[in-house]
Order: structure tokens, then C-alpha cells, then sequence
């Protein structure tokens, strides 16, 4: 395999033509966001990111409401360009998928059945019995086997969360951008997804990047947080706290309060 | 619900028909309800069985069904892929959906002299409105459904890497669907009545003219048994529709019990 196709860039956009920066191929790197700026018309929503992020990283960021922490997602996940700057993604692996994306909200089909909806993950990857069989493990690392032939109208809000992750990890993606997927679940089941998503990543070793705006979940997720404020990443910290965490232990508020020092201060 | 549940949900149904029935019949015999304005039930099961023999009713039964349901095919499949264009594109919405409205407010039946003096009474002309009469709800719900499909999952699909292709028979049809088979039932009840009165005006055979000739007769009781018949047959057809319906939408809450 040619050594430029190990590596894509999203855009490079200033110019109508495109010009191609000049790219190093680093297999152990997940991303790298350099100088990335978007405007809508007016507004400039990032302005000068610089993220470079090693492969199997958790990453967590925090920023208010507004603050451009679900644009930078989505430029990740090449659901928007970039005006200006370049994104990097990493060397591809084969059979793998490069990036999914795990929504506020399950965004599941009400007409296919639960296993169905994991075969979704699987488009253009897999088909058939093969497909089926892959997302029925992967259900059964979600603790959802026993509802595979189910409509997704019978699960409770944390069950279709779960097939949701499902989805997004069916495909062994690299890169799992999960843009505030706890959010709308209660306390418990929130803890319960979150240890489950910490022990999938641990097996699995994705690079995994959440968008929250709970600081206490970053920070007995990641391995790393950065805060946005104003476009701008004004916080990149090393969460270095060795796993299993407890939460609420005292290491773990330490950071926590140097993040919402740096969020309100 | 298990069958024998259903059955008797469905029984229930058909204990006012049956009542009024037997007190129509009661009447009749206690002289309340004088034979030369509503027969009894009983004439007209006698007619009933006076045309079966003879084979008219069945003959009319099957010209006017088959009218019915080729006016149906031509008028829904038309209704459809303009709903499903206009739905996806909006070119071919910007195009076409402006003059749509404006013939849809125009009532079909209203066609009927000009129908005649461009078809006379032949079977284009019945079909003609029938399928005039089926298309505009069809194409309105299709359209509607396409339209009110939740973009969020369509977002979803495109992140999963699905074409248009699998995106249109994967996420949009069946999104859509649920208002596709409200037009559907609305379409067969216009398809029906299209063609009773079509039928009733200008027609040579069919069930319509099985009642003008009876009413040139004064055969009361085979009149009531023509306006018996369609009532029976579109329940048949909304019962179709129901049974099409919870087989393709049992994933729907509304669906399951």
C-alpha cells in the first residue's frame, strides 16, 4: 500500500484548489488537529486548535455551553470542514472502521430490531450471517444479548444507549467520538455506562473522545482533559490516576476543582 | 392479544349490524316500514340469491372491482412516485407541487360532464377518475411521510457510511410509511365512492348500473342490495389495508399490544 493512502487529510481549505500539506505518517497517532479554525459566516466557533492526540488515548473535553466542543467532534468525525487548518488522521488498519460517532440521543431505527440496529455499524463492512454474528457479541459485551430480537421501543433509556454503543463499536472504529451520550440518563445508570465504556475501551483500546460537561466524568474517564473556552483550548491536563478509580477520592477532586478553577476562575 | 381475544374483539364489531338489522326485519313484518320504500332484509337476501343464480352480481361485482382496482394502481402509482420524488427532491418539488395543490382543490367529480365528452361512457373515463380520485392522497401522505421522516436518523445513516441507496430503503421508506398507509386507507374509500358515482351516472355494467336498471324497475330490494354490497366491499378493502398495515408496522407502539 502506497504510503500516501496510510494517511487522509479531511481539508486544507483557504484556497479553492487543494493544497495538500505536507504530512508525516505516524502510525501511533490517532489525530492531530494543527491551527484548525471554523467560521459560520460571522462567527467563528474554533479558532486556532491544536490537538495532538497518540492512539488508544481517552480524551475528554469540557467546555460551557457554546463553547465549540461539539464542532470540534464533528470535524473529527468529517461531519464538517474546517475553514482553516488541517486535521491529520492516523494510519488506517484494515477491516477497521476510521471514526464513529455516538449521538446525544440513540438515534435508533424504530423498524429494525435491536441486533439490526448494531448491523448498522456494520455497513459496508460486513453483511449477512457474518454481520449478524459480530453484532451479537458485541451485544453480549453490552450486556444485551437476550434482547437482540427486540424493537428498540421496549428498552429503557440507558438499554438503547447501550445498543448505541453497540453500533458505534461493532465496526472496531479507531477513532469512537461520543458527543455528550450519558447526558440525558439518570445518575446510576450514567455511572453503570460509564464503567461500562471504560471497560470496553480498556479491551479494546479505541482512541476515545468525549464531549461532556461533567467535569467528574471526565476525570474518572480520561486520560486527558482539555477545556474549550472561547474557541480556544485554555486547559490541556494529564488525568495520571491509575485505573480501576475510586470516585470521589481525594486525587480526583484535586483535578476536578483545577478544571473548574480554570472554567469559572 | 391471543386469537381467541381478537376474534371476539372483532365479534363486537358486528353486534349493532346484526342488531339493526333484525329490527329492520321486524318492522318490516309488522307492517311499520311499508315494502315500496325499504324491503325487508329478507327480499333483499332474495334478491340476492334471485341475481347470484342468474350470475349478474357476481359479473357486476368483478366488472366493478376490476375498475376499481385498476383505476386504484394507475392513481396510487402515479400518487406514489410523486410523492417519493417530490418528497426527495427538491427540484421536482419546486416543479410540480405548486400545480398539484391547485388541481387537488379542484373535486374530481366536478370532471364528470368533461370526463364524459372526452371518454363518453367507455371504461377510460371511470378510470380516469378513480384514479384521479386516489392519487392526490396518496401523493399527499407520501410526500408528507418522506418530509416528517426524523432527520436525525438520516444524520446517523450518513455517519455509518450508508448510500442513498440503503439510506432511502433503510431509514426513509420505512420512516415514511406509517403516513403512506393513512393515505392508502383514505384512497380506498375515495376509490369506492369515485366509482359509485361514476358508475351511477354513465356506465353499461358494474354494480352502479345494476342499481340505475333496478331503479328503472322499481326493484327496491336489489337497489338496497347494490348500497349492501359496497358497504361490504370497502370494509373489505379498509380490512386489507389494516392487515397490510400491522404486518409492515409491528415495530410501531401503536401496533403492538
Amino acid at each position: 500500500m502506497p504510503a500516501a493512502s496510510l494517511t487522509s487529510v479531511r481539508s486544507f481549505v483557504a484556497a479553492p484548489a487543494p493544497a495538500r500539506p505536507a504530512i508525516s505518517v505516524e502510525g501511533r497517532r490517532a489525530f492531530a488537529f494543527k491551527g484548525v479554525e471554523k467560521r459560520f459566516g460571522d462567527k467563528t466557533v474554533l479558532d486556532g486548535i491544536d490537538l495532538d492526540v497518540p492512539a488508544g488515548q481517552f480524551v475528554a473535553v469540557i467546555g460551557k455551553s457554546g463553547c465549540g466542543k461539539s464542532t470540534l467532534l464533528r470535524l473529527l468525525a468529517g461531519l464538517d470542514r474546517p475553514t482553516t487548518g488541517s486535521l491529520t488522521l492516523g494510519a488506517e488498519e484494515e477491516g477497521h472502521s476510521r471514526t464513529r460517532f455516538m449521538f446525544q440521543e440513540p438515534r435508533l431505527l424504530p423498524w429494525a430490531s435491536v441486533v439490526k440496529n448494531v448491523e448498522v455499524g456494520l455497513t459496508g463492512i460486513a453483511a449477512g450471517t457474518d454481520a449478524r454474528r459480530r453484532a451479537l457479541d458485541i451485544l453480549g459485551e453490552v450486556g444485551l444479548a437476550d434482547r437482540a430480537d427486540e424493537w428498540p421501543s421496549v428498552l429503557s433509556g440507558g438499554q438503547k444507549q447501550r445498543v448505541a454503543l453497540a453500533r458505534a463499536l461493532v465496526g472496531h472504529p479507531q477513532i469512537l467520538a461520543l458527543d455528550e451520550p450519558l447526558g440525558a440518563l439518570d445518575a446510576l445508570t450514567r455511572i453503570e455506562m460509564q464503567q461500562l465504556l471504560e471497560r470496553i475501551w480498556l479491551a479494546q483500546k479505541f482512541t476515545a473522545v468525549l464531549v461532556t460537561h461533567d467535569v467528574a466524568e471526565a476525570v474518572a474517564l480520561a486520560d486527558r482533559v482539555v477545556v474549550i473556552s472561547g474557541g480556544r483550548i485554555a486547559l490541556d491536563l494529564d488525568v495520571p490516576v491509575a485505573r480501576p478509580r475510586r470516585r470521589g477520592s481525594a486525587e480526583l477532586a484535586r483535578l476536578e476543582g483545577t478544571i473548574l478553577d480554570r472554567l469559572f476562575g | 392479544m391471543s386469537f381467541s381475544a381478537r376474534l371476539h374483539a372483532n365479534a363486537i364489531g358486528w353486534v349493532l349490524p346484526v342488531l339493526v338489522i333484525a329490527g329492520w326485519e321486524a318492522a318490516s313484518r309488522a307492517g311499520v316500514m311499508p315494502a315500496n320504500v325499504l324491503p325487508a332484509p329478507s327480499a333483499v337476501a332474495e334478491a340476492f340469491w334471485r341475481l347470484t343464480l342468474s350470475g349478474e352480481l357476481i359479473r357486476n361485482i368483478g366488472v366493478s372491482t376490476a375498475r376499481a382496482l385498476a383505476g386504484f394502481a394507475i392513481g396510487g402509482a402515479i400518487g406514489f412516485a410523486l410523492g417519493l420524488a417530490n418528497g426527495l427532491s427538491r427540484l421536482s418539488r419546486g416543479l410540480t407541487d405548486t400545480t398539484l395543490q391547485m388541481i387537488r382543490n379542484i373535486p374530481h367529480l366536478a370532471l364528470i360532464p368533461l370526463v364524459i365528452l372526452w371518454f363518453g361512457i367507455d371504461e377510460e373515463a371511470k378510470l380516469f377518475l378513480v384514479a384521479l380520485g386516489v392519487f392526490f392522497p396518496i401523493y399527499v401522505n407520501t410526500l408528507l411521510g418522506i418530509q416528517s421522516v426524523d432527520p436525525h436518523l438520516v444524520e446517523m445513516g450518513r455517519v455509518y457510511g450508508m448510500d442513498r441507496r440503503a439510506l432511502f430503503f433503510r431509514v426513509i421508506l420505512p420512516g415514511a410509511l406509517p403516513a403512506i398507509f393513512v393515505g392508502l386507507r383514505y384512497a380506498l374509500g375515495i376509490m369506492w365512492l369515485t366509482l359509485i358515482v361514476a358508475e351511477t351516472i354513465s356506465a353499461s355494467s358494474g354494480l352502479g348500473y345494476m342499481a340505475m336498471q333496478a331503479r328503472e324497475f322499481l326493484l327496491i330490494d336489489v337497489v338496497v342490495l347494490s348500497i349492501l354490497i359496497y358497504a361490504l366491499l370497502g370494509k373489505l378493502a379498509d380490512s386489507l389495508a389494516r392487515l397490510l398495515e400491522r404486518l409492515s408496522l409491528g415495530w410501531h407502539p401503536a401496533f403492538q399490544n
